[in-house]
C-alpha cells in the first residue's frame, strides 16, 4: 500500500520535472543549455518508463529504458561533437 | 523482511522523485550556464538511480527473484552522465571563450579540439604504404 503511494509521488515528481524541462527547452538562453535539457529529458523519460514498469509489474519496459539511455547519451555526444568539430565521425 | 523491503523501496521512490524534481528545477533556476550544468547531471542521475533500485526491489518482492537489468541501466547512466557533462562543458567553453585566450595545454601539441583534421588523402596513402 505504501509502495503504491510512493509510486504515485515519484510519477508526479518526474512528470513535473519533464514539464519544467519543456519550459527550459523553449526559454534556453544558450545552445549548450538546450542540449543539456534534451539530455535531462531523456533521463526523466527513462525514470518514467521504469516507474511505469513497476506500476504495470512487467519486465519488458527495461529494454525500452536501456535503449533510451543508449540513444540519449549518443545524441548528446553527437550534438557536442558537431558543435566542437563541425563533423561527428571524422 | 518483506515489510522492511517495502519501506526501503518506498523511501527510494520518494527520494528519487525529489532528486529528479530538484535537478530539473535547478536547470530552470540557476543563473550561470556552468552552474546549470551541475543540477541535471548530478541530482537527476541520483534520482533515476534511486528509482531504478526501487524498481529492482519491487520486482524482487513481486516475483521472488532478483533481476540485473535495472542495475545495468543504473550503471550505464552513472558512467555516461559525467561524460556528457564533460562534453557539454567543453562545448560551452569553446562556444563562449575567445580561442586565442585559451591556456596552453602543456603537451607540446595544440588543443585536441582545435587540432587540424588529417587530410583523407594522406591517411589513405599511409594505409596503402602499411599494406606494402
Amino acid at each position: 500500500m505504501i509502495l503504491a503511494y510512493a509510486l504515485y509521488f515519484a510519477l508526479a515528481c518526474f512528470g513535473l520535472a519533464l514539464v519544467l524541462n519543456l519550459i527550459r527547452l523553449f526559454t534556453a538562453p544558450t545552445l549548450t543549455d538546450r542540449i543539456l535539457t534534451v539530455d535531462t529529458m531523456a533521463v526523466n523519460v527513462i525514470a518514467l518508463i521504469v516507474l511505469y514498469g513497476v506500476w504495470n509489474g512487467s519486465q519488458i519496459s527495461f529494454e525500452a529504458a536501456m535503449l533510451l539511455a543508449l540513444t540519449g547519451f549518443v545524441a548528446t555526444v553527437a550534438y557536442c561533437k558537431y558543435l566542437l568539430r563541425g563533423s561527428i565521425i571524422e | 523482511m518483506i515489510e522492511i523491503a517495502q519501506y526501503v523501496a518506498a523511501a527510494l521512490l520518494v527520494l528519487g522523485g525529489i532528486f529528479g524534481l530538484t535537478g530539473s528545477y535547478g536547470l530552470l533556476r540557476l543563473k550561470d550556464p556552468m552552474q546549470r550544468l551541475h543540477a541535471p547531471t548530478k541530482a537527476s542521475t541520483v534520482g533515476v538511480g534511486a528509482a531504478l533500485i526501487a524498481s529492482a526491489i519491487s520486482h524482487f518482492l513481486a516475483n521472488g527473484h532478483l533481476t540485473w537489468q535495472e542495475l545495468l541501466v543504473t550503471i550505464f547512466l552513472f558512467v555516461t552522465a559525467p561524460l556528457s557533462a564533460l562534453f557539454l562543458a567543453k562545448t560551452h567553453i569553446f562556444l563562449t571563450i575567445n580561442r586565442a585566450e585559451l591556456p596552453d595545454p602543456d603537451t607540446g601539441t595544440p588543443w585536441a579540439t582545435l587540432d587540424e583534421r588529417p587530410p583523407v588523402e594522406q591517411m589513405v596513402l599511409a594505409r596503402d604504404h602499411q599494406d606494402i
